[in-house]
């Protein structure tokens, strides 16, 4: 199977899990399409390792670790999310604006 | 004898202090000018017996020099000295200043009491002091010169004391500039003779007149020139008119300033350079004819004069061409001795007059009268001044006087025109003089009160002004009996030039106590008894009277044709220069200034300076009002920007790469 395959879907993860962040309202649903974007990049991680010369499995580490980063990132996104919940009764993106002017 | 270089210098030093410190002190300054003339009289007091002492011992004595090197001009240049002079002519003078000095300035407490300047005053009594005893004491002509400008511009000052009304400060300019107009004189003198001799030293100077090295024509010269410097100094005429002006001063200062001490300045400097004079017959023929019209003039004057200082003035002016007339004639211990007598009689009736017009608050004989009875201690001493000063034997002036008129005498018998109309104007100016005093005498203190009885209460004046009186009454009783006519003659041993001591001449003596005792007679019968009215001699002499009331007209021809064509044309086209041209110049380059800076504000401060600094800030307020909005606090829209950002980095990458 060639790499461009699994490129090509892993675009299309990617492509999704961005339109997720940049279009959804809901916080959880975002964090949700970060994992889409995050596996993305270990898909690619994996079929790159299939180029590399040596046979050692660096890609497929690579991966792990990005996918226990993600657990770690996820229960605090979760956290956040939760917390905000419970401050302000909503969980959507748009009243959060605290950041504003 | 050797120190004596202290005795001017301690009046220089109090006037330091009196001008820094003198208002903190408990006497606002007036204790310390006491303390150090009283230090300076008693060393002159040692100084000559110590001088008179040498006289008697060493009969070669010319007088002790000594001296430091001042400046030169110019490296291994002329050197000036600085140094100081004694004989007895210096000694006499240091007894009469530091003397006179002490008194005025012990009188000037009571005087001056409560005066808004009281401490500067003081302060400049003592600059005076200093001053004058430099000028008796230099050995040599620049230094001279220095105390000479030194008191000039103290009776300036002093003259000026109250120069809030304007004819005070007038007074002060008079009198300034018409003894400059002399100075000028001085100082090429100074100058003629310095290049003749080589030398500024006065001993130096006398020494090659002596030895004949000086052509007689540079010396004449030379003589004439410093003889300027005394006409103004000493007010003889024509440059007499400032000193009755000078009366505008505080009255203690014309006893101190205009009789005692700076006026007698020219007729000394003339006694101290006599070797100079008495080797020019011109020079000498000049200074006795001056003299001989100054005392007639004067003295008709001070007959016609309503105000009292303004009598004594014109008397003093008289008595001085005196001195300088007794030295036109060869008279040179006469005229010194008449110095000495004359600053204490003509001190005291100053004093006199000072403590009269305390007492009546005006200047004017015709509002005073009376006032014997009031003014015991005043008019005692006031009396016994105006005697002395009417030459009544035996009182001081009766032997100065004696002595000029007999010098004069014998200079005419030896064959001297001159010397006759000397003795002619000497005599009839003792004969005006006692006619003045009768007449100043009897409106003051005799007949009725012509003061404003109501306002004015004459009363005596404090114990300060009297002390001063009696001692200065003692003085002119007693000061001339060193100076005895004959063999007795104690003040001839001590100061005299050349020659012997004329002897004692009876009629001479008789002449002149006929002049007074006539003059004084005269007077007195006509303003005391009123035996002849003053009017009935008016009429038929109305122009006599006239041109005297209007000081022969000096005043208003000096005014008429020195000082309005300098005034009015001078000063106007100085004036008219100065605003034309020089205001005009500066005034252009203010304006052109002007016009150079608006150019500079409006042109390239405001628009592009300040424009730079507030177009940056507006720009950036101006892009923060618009680029806030794009903080809309959406994550989204950040997280948008971002994924564009990489987007187009990793799509220039690419492109970069390919």
């Amino acid at each position: 199977m060639p790499v461009q395959w699994v490129l090509l879907l892993s675009t299309f993860l990617f492509s999704v899990g961005v339109y997720g962040v940049l279009s959804r309202r809901n916080a959880v649903i975002v964090l949700m399409s970060i994992e889409v974007m995050l596996n993305a990049v270990n898909l690619n991680l994996v079929a790159f390792n299939t180029m590399l010369p040596s046979q050692r499995p660096v890609g497929q580490i690579f991966a792990l670790f990005v996918i226990a980063i993600a657990a770690a990132e996820l229960g605090v996104g979760l956290a956040i999310v939760l917390l905000v919940y419970r401050n302000r009764a909503t969980v959507s993106i748009n009243e959060l604006n605290l950041m504003k002017w | 004898m050797a120190n004596s270089w202290i005795i001017p210098v301690l009046p220089f030093v109090s006037f330091a202090l009196i001008i820094f410190f003198g208002k903190r002190l408990r006497g606002k300054g007036a204790e310390v000018g006491i303390v150090a003339i009283a230090v300076s009289l008693v060393l002159s007091i040692l100084v000559f017996f110590d001088t008179i002492r040498r006289i008697a011992a060493e009969p070669e004595f010319h007088g002790y020099e000594r001296s430091v090197e001042w400046f030169r001009f110019g490296p291994g240049g002329f050197a000036v000295e600085l140094g100081i002079k004694v004989d007895g002519l210096t000694a006499v003078m240091l007894l009469i200043v530091c003397a006179v000095s002490l008194l005025v300035h012990i009188y000037s407490t009571g005087y001056m009491k409560g005066d808004v300047r009281y401490t500067f005053y003081f302060a400049v009594l003592s600059l005076f002091t200093g001053s004058m005893l430099n000028l008796v004491m230099a050995n040599n002509l620049l230094q001279l010169l220095v105390g000479w400008e030194g008191v000039g511009i103290c009776s300036y000052l002093l003259i000026g004391h109250w120069w809030e009304e304007k004819a005070n400060s007038d007074a002060a300019i008079k009198a300034f500039l018409t003894t400059r107009l002399g100075d000028v004189g001085f100082m090429f003198g100074i100058f003629v003779l310095f290049f003749a001799a080589g030398t500024f030293n006065i001993d130096d100077i006398s020494g090659a007149v002596a030895a004949g090295a000086i052509p007689t024509g540079i010396l004449t010269l030379g003589a004439v020139l410093l003889f300027c410097g005394a006409i103004g100094k000493s007010a003889q005429v024509p440059l007499h008119v400032w000193l009755p002006d000078a009366m505008a001063g505080p009255s203690p200062v014309s006893a101190l300033i205009h009789a005692a001490t700076m006026v007698v300045a020219g007729v000394y400097l003339v006694a101290r350079m006599f070797e100079v004079f008495h080797a020019s017959p011109v020079a000498l023929s000049e200074v006795a004819i001056i003299g001989a019209i100054t005392m007639v003039i004067a003295a008709l004057l001070a007959l016609v004069q309503d105000d009292i200082k303004r009598v004594l003035a014109y008397s003093t002016i008289s008595q001085l061409a005196y001195m300088v007339a007794g030295l036109g004639v060869s008279a040179y211990t006469g005229a010194v001795f008449h110095i000495w007598t004359h600053a204490w009689f003509k001190a005291l009736l100053f004093l006199g007059a000072g403590s009269v017009i305390h007492a009546v608050h005006s200047n004017n004989m015709s509002s005073m009268g009376g006032l014997r009875d009031k003014m015991p201690v005043t008019s005692a001493t006031f009396i016994v001044g105006g005697l002395a000063l009417a030459a009544f034997p035996p009182l001081a002036g009766f032997f100065s006087k004696d002595e000029l008129v007999l010098g004069a005498y014998e200079s005419g018998r030896h064959g001297s025109v001159l010397g006759w109309f000397v003795f002619l104007a000497m005599l009839v100016t003792a004969f005006l003089t006692a006619c003045y005093v009768a007449r100043m005498l009897a409106l003051t203190f005799f007949g009725e009160a012509k003061y404003d009885s109501e306002h004015v209460h004459p009363h005596e004046s404090p114990r300060s002004m009297t002390v001063p009186l009696v001692v200065l009454a003692v003085l002119s009783v007693a000061g001339g009996w060193i100076g005895l006519p004959g063999e007795a003659n104690l003040f001839g041993k001590w100061v005299h030039f050349g020659e012997e001591h004329p002897a004692f001449n009876p009629l001479v003596m008789l002449a002149s106590i006929a002049a007074a005792v006539g003059g004084f007679g005269v007077g007195w019968a006509i303003f005391r008894l009123g035996k002849v009215k003053f009017d009935i001699l008016k009429t038929p002499f109305a122009w006599v009277y006239r041109l005297l009331q209007n000081k022969y007209y000096l005043d208003d021809i000096y005014m008429g044709l020195i000082v309005r064509p300098i005034r009015d044309q001078l000063a106007a086209f100085a004036n008219w220069s100065n605003q034309r041209i020089l205001d005009r110049t500066v005034d252009a380059a203010g304006i052109a200034t002007l016009a150079m800076g608006n150019v500079a504000y409006r042109g390239v401060d405001q628009p592009l300076i300040d424009g730079a600094v507030n177009g940056v800030a507006r720009l950036m307020g101006l892009a923060g009002a618009k680029l806030r909005f794009w903080q809309t606090g959406s994550v989204q829209r950040y997280a948008v920007a971002l994924f564009i950002g990489v987007a187009g980095f990793v799509g220039a990458f690419v492109i970069a790469r390919l």
